[in-house]
């Protein structure tokens, strides 16, 4: 059955507070989920108080602010501090989103941050995303033809039809929709989950494309697509502002059609 | 322990080539509650008494007892197939899903029957 308590080892209690140095005048307390699989013991939530005027705007400026000169032994994934690879997808202030794009300003309180939701984790914010980049591999997320390419030139694409793979080509895999997706929490094993039905439905319409219906029949299956039932927490989460229930529907709809 | 690839776990035993049917039957038996639960609700509070001859009399209605006989039906097939995505949903013992989801096709299908039954008893009775 599905748990609705997290287990024995996994609840997670009152960890080590950091202070704001003296004479810090414009304080914000960020409680961080610390968690060390080798030091066996349960995770915890440190709280470390940042001084906002000498750090900069974004979330993930406090959290390397924090690494660099507060407590060396946080661990969190970040690269382009500009929401273009993804990588500093986590929960924030109870909603998944990148680090690098989320203003501290917009939070109230306590900024609470927790790795992405119901994934195994490897230490404090990294998730293990192993099975969520397996998923994304399984539906060949490549150009797939019988025509072959012409001799002097790419493949055309009107542009019209480039416009329906704009939205979807914007995905950075960050894993905010699929992490936020309960169908996804239970049964992440066999469902995609909206990214990689967001990356599936990016090649199904794809006018160069030539396997949309092997495609189709890739997807058709009780788990795989239809474990999605249009809560909607992907299209409400991604920090790109795309839709992934919407190319589900749309998807749903393909294979509808093609039945009548 | 398996070494088994993650590619490999995810691709699992492929996919069921189906799902779409179970979809589309949802939708439609959705409108079909739709429209028989309105037609019902209308009845319901258009009617003048509730005394037992009174419900006898209605049910006895030809036109009543095809349409509360589709309502049932439709009730019991689509609760079935909603009760269907909910097992599979939360339950994950691959023997005990299975157990579930035989236990709540019969009880469907009993439901069903004992309701059609006893409209066209009341409605076939002299």
């Amino acid at each position: 059955m599905a748990e609705f308590r997290l287990p024995q080892n996994s609840r997670i209690s009152k960890g080590k507070h950091f202070a704001a140095p003296e004479g810090a005048s414009n304080v914000k307390r960020f409680a961080v989920y610390r968690y060390d699989p080798t030091s066996g013991e349960n995770p915890r939530v440190d709280t470390y108080e940042v001084d906002l005027d000498s750090c900069g705007p974004m979330v993930l400026d406090a959290l390397i602010k924090i690494k660099n000169e507060i407590d060396p032994t946080l661990t969190f994934r970040r690269s382009c501090r500009e929401g273009i690879c993804g990588s500093c997808a986590m929960n924030i202030d109870g909603g998944n989103t990148l680090a690098c794009t989320r203003d501290i300003n917009d939070v109230s309180g306590d900024v609470k941050i927790y790795p992405l939701p119901h994934m195994p984790v490897v230490k404090d914010l990294v998730p293990d995303l192993t099975n969520f980049y397996a998923q994304y591999a399984s539906i060949k997320p490549w150009l797939q033809t019988r025509t072959p390419p012409p001799p002097d030139r790419e493949r055309l694409q009107s542009k019209e039809d480039q416009e329906l793979i704009n939205e979807p080509s914007a995905c950075i895999l960050c894993a905010c929709c699929s992490t936020a997706c309960p169908s996804y929490w239970w049964n992440s094993d066999r469902y995609l989950g909206p990214a990689a039905l967001l990356a599936a439905y990016r090649w199904l319409v794809d006018s160069r494309d030539e396997a949309t219906g092997e495609r189709l029949d890739e997807l058709e299956d009780p788990f795989r697509l239809y474990r999605c039932h249009t809560i909607m927490n992907c299209t409400q989460t991604c920090p790109k502002g795309l839709n992934p229930a919407k190319a589900i529907a749309e998807t749903k709809k393909m294979l509808a059609e093609r039945r009548h | 322990m398996s070494l088994r690839s993650p590619l490999g776990r995810v691709l699992g035993l492929g996919t069921a080539k189906d799902g779409t049917g179970h979809f589309i039957s949802q939708r439609i038996s959705a409108i079909g509650l739709l429209l028989l639960g309105s037609w019902f609700t209308y009845q319901m509070f258009t009617q003048e008494s509730f005394a037992y001859l009174e419900v006898v009399r209605f049910i006895r209605e030809p036109l009543n007892s095809i349409l509360l006989s589709l309502l049932c039906l439709t009730v019991a097939y689509h609760s079935w197939l909603g009760v269907q995505v909910v097992i599979e949903d939360y339950v994950h013992g691959h023997g005990t899903k299975l157990l579930a989801l035989i236990a709540s096709r019969f009880a469907h299908i009993f439901v069903a029957i004992a309701s059609v039954y006893a409209i066209l008893r009341i409605g076939l009775s002299s």
